[in-house]
């Protein structure tokens, strides 16, 4: 589709301002800017049972400088925490999302914060997407005070109650029916929103969310089952665990949509189109074509079952940030120093914030038996040699 | 409860008035706190106020029990005695309760198999999808795991539901969603979710369902940190529980039993509720504390009537709260009686009396004058044939020769 012809017209005003050589207050407008652009999505949408959307997406500069931006957040923060790990700040277990960030970002430029979103594990950057701050982030991630889960919960464990973001799930295919329920929640309240429940190619083999689905589809339920295909259940290659990979026609009466997951704008249409889709007729899949590019989790190198070229091919040739990056630079919408001093900018953002979160000090103690009940109940609870200790609970 | 002594007063000194042995050394005698003494056999008892009992095996001849049927002496809700009320049978006392919260609060919901148009397997949501139609009274497929999973999710936005499992044993298949989502979210995304749900259902052995469903979940669910966990065993309690479970913000499990069902009692017409964490004492009583719940509540009751008979004065407390335990009213019993006897439908391997008998060795040791005995049903899973239910079960017969071995 032909560009819009505000192109044009930018450019040649940027031919007029060259020789004033001061471009950078000149551009400050750009990323505030809202007119609309048309893009073209990577690849067209593979639909079952319904009809595609267009590959036509809206989006605007500042949609376009934020995509990036908040892309380069997410991937700088991931690897940070790979750091943070390997020096044994954050232990246990660890998902990283670099490689499929787009899903993230995409999803929330389609809806908003009273839609809900719930996912499994790797819920650092959807936490991110939903609001949750860096400090929280990392706090979290060490085990610290000021963690979004106040350290009690961990990687695996982030929620943010007040943007809808319920978490954050360690067992795999458990959080598919909370989702349904928070559908059905929303039905109940006649909210008008929707839940995204996302999981992954592993999980699409879980028989709850058959069942969870079957309920969802018979009872007409908000929901939209987002199954992030990273090709690969922590080992095991989706061809090996499954023996119908497409996972968009898994539905069979419920209607699927097949997304390139590594383009922002094709999520972001995607997910409007699902929400239109979910509040008239009921449930619908997702299947975002993504990859990761570390392994399933720190302990997982992440080359065993699959080859550094295919790792490296796909960061080459379809990495969400490099496409978002190229859009902007064919639009003119920023230069190339610009997009490094983001980049910089968001690199000491999160070196700033985990100096900040390694000063956050450890739960106290009696932090232990909090929020185990609501209003807790007086229960008497021993310490651990069980004779010298006892605590009556809040 | 009066009871009349051959005459010792406060201040005599104990080891004139007994005739087995009696290490003076290990006991200190005040008038006014009780006290036990650390031996199997007959021994002197003080009690709070500092009357001494003496050898309540032996003497017993002469004390006079004002009441030889078992006493319902209620907490300190209504009792249903007094008061004019209305009777009727467990199940629809479950039912008014279930009703009474949807009405005051919109955000409860029922879901579960059979619940809506079908009335309920055991008639407790009969009527309420016609009242409160298919949105509040859910009928949901074959599909435990993601149903009470949906309940789950629901509840962390603020809806209240209850959840049924057509039998207890089939919430088996929704452990990891009952363990992990509904006891944990609360501590792991810290407080900012609570979880209002109430799962309940009937469970324990019945007559002759086969091993399958007849089971007692209370034992597994036990260690789920998070969950309260509850037991009915009257008309009035099941109502009264009913409600407060709704009303908690606590996820609670509300075990009922098979049988039970058609219990016929007269309840209050004003609106109660019973504390989720309160044990209710039965039958009050001087020898030895019997602790039970559910079903066997009504075989220890028959027990309770053939040890009147022979002297004995058990002191009999429903225990209601399965997490946590009431070791308020327990250990009071305890320290009144100093011998326990647990009677359950549980299994003796990881059950119910199982932890309750280390929550009371650890926290009334110096209290107990015999180890604690516990009853339970057999380790087997339920027979089908008839006679072979009733050995797995604990019978009457059983419980009275418990007390009976415990006392001497």
């Amino acid at each position: 589709m032909a560009l819009s012809y505000l192109r044009s017209s930018s450019s040649r005003s940027v031919n007029l301002l060259k020789p004033l050589s001061s471009s950078l207050p000149l551009r400050r407008p750009i990323s505030t800017d809202t007119t609309p652009i048309t893009v073209e999505t990577s690849v067209p949408f593979t639909s079952h049972q319904c009809d595609a959307p267009s590959r036509s997406v809206e989006t605007n500069p500042k949609e376009l400088l934020t995509f990036f931006r908040d892309m380069a957040l997410m991937r700088r923060m991931e690897i940070a925490a790979d750091s943070l790990y390997k020096a044994k700040f954050i232990r246990g277990f660890c998902h990283l999302y670099d490689g499929q960030e787009a899903v993230a970002v995409g999803m929330e430029a389609a809806i908003t914060k009273k839609d809900c979103i719930i996912t499994a594990y790797r819920d650092h950057c959807t936490f991110i997407g939903r609001g949750g701050t860096l400090l929280e982030v990392f706090a979290e991630l060490m085990g610290r005070q000021a963690g979004c889960s106040k350290g009690k919960g961990g990687s695996m464990h982030f929620y943010k109650k007040d943007s809808n973001f319920y978490g954050g799930h360690g067992i795999v295919g458990a959080q598919v029916p909370l989702g349904c329920g928070l559908a059905f929640a929303q039905k109940y309240s006649k909210d008008e929103t929707v839940t995204f429940a996302l999981y992954g190619d592993g999980a699409a083999n879980q028989g709850q969310l058959f069942e969870a689905l079957n309920i969802s589809a018979l009872w007409d339920l908000p929901a939209i089952l987002v199954c992030e295909n990273n090709h690969y259940g922590m080992g095991t290659a989706e061809w090996r665990a499954a023996k119908s990979p497409a996972y968009y026609k898994r539905g069979d009466y419920v209607p699927g949509l097949k997304v390139d997951g590594m383009d922002a704008l094709a999520v972001k249409q995607a997910c409007k189109f699902a929400k239109e889709h979910a509040l008239k007729n009921g449930p619908i899949i997702l299947e975002m074509d993504t990859y990761r590019y570390h392994g399933h989790s720190m302990s997982d190198p992440g080359s065993t079952y699959r080859t550094r070229d295919e790792i490296s091919g796909v960061r080459q040739e379809r990495d969400p940030i490099e496409r978002i990056r190229k859009l902007i630079l064919s639009h003119d919408l920023a230069t190339e120093e610009e997009l490094k001093d983001i980049e910089k900018e968001v690199r000491k953002e999160v070196d700033d914030t985990i100096t900040q979160a390694k000063e956050s000090p450890m739960p106290e103690p009696s932090k232990l038996f909090t929020n185990v009940y609501a209003k807790g109940l007086g229960v008497e609870s021993f310490g651990a040699d069980r004779k010298e200790v006892r605590a009556t609970l809040p | 409860m009066a009871a009349i002594f051959q005459g010792v007063g406060a201040a005599a000194p104990l080891s004139s008035s007994l005739s087995n042995s009696f290490d003076s050394n290990k006991s200190v005698f005040s008038p006014r706190r009780s006290f036990s003494v650390r031996k199997r056999a007959s021994f002197a008892v003080v009690r709070s106020d500092g009357i001494v009992n003496l050898n309540p095996n032996g003497r017993s001849a002469q004390r006079l029990v004002s009441n030889a049927v078992a006493t319902k002496a209620d907490g300190p809700a209504a009792s249903s005695s007094s008061k004019p009320g209305h009777e009727l049978l467990l199940f629809e006392a479950l039912q008014e309760g279930l009703e009474e919260e949807m009405e005051r609060d919109p955000r409860v919901c029922v879901m579960g198999e059979d619940v809506g148009h079908y009335g309920g397997s055991y008639k407790v949501t009969k009527g309420l999808a016609k009242r409160f139609g298919d949105l509040r009274v859910l009928d949901t497929p074959i599909a435990e795991n993601s149903f009470t999973g949906m309940g789950i999710g629901a509840a962390m936005t603020g809806l209240r539901p209850v959840i049924e499992g057509m039998n207890m044993g089939f919430l088996l298949l929704a452990f990891n969603q009952i363990s992990n989502n509904c006891g944990m979210l609360h501590y792991t995304s810290g407080g900012q979710f609570t979880i209002p749900v109430v799962i309940r259902g009937p469970g324990g052995v019945g007559r002759q369902l086969g091993a399958e469903h007849s089971q007692r979940l209370e034992s597994y669910f036990q260690s789920i940190p998070g969950i309260q966990m509850v037991a009915c065993s009257t008309p009035y309690n099941a109502k009264g529980l009913m409600k407060a479970a709704i009303r908690s913000e606590n996820p609670v499990i509300l075990f009922e039993h098979v049988l039970l069902y058609n219990l016929k009692e007269r309840i209050p017409d004003e609106d109660y509720i019973c504390n989720l964490e309160e044990a209710e004492m039965v039958r009050p009583g001087e020898h030895v504390t019997i602790l039970t719940y559910s079903r066997m509540r009504y075989h220890v009751m028959q027990a309770a009537k053939t040890l009147v008979n022979k002297g004995y004065d058990p002191e009999v407390i429903d225990i209601r709260s399965l997490k946590p335990f009431d070791l308020h009213t327990i250990g009071n019993s305890v320290k009144k009686t100093h011998r326990v006897l647990i009677v359950e439908e549980c299994m003796r391997t990881g059950g119910i009396g199982a932890s309750l008998t280390a929550a009371i060795t650890e926290n009334f040791n110096d209290y107990l004058d015999a180890p604690i005995m516990c009853l339970s049903s057999q380790d087997v899973p339920t027979p089908y044939a008839g006679t072979l239910e009733e050995v797995t079960v604990v019978q009457p017969a059983q419980i009275v020769t418990a007390v009976e071995q415990l006392c001497q």
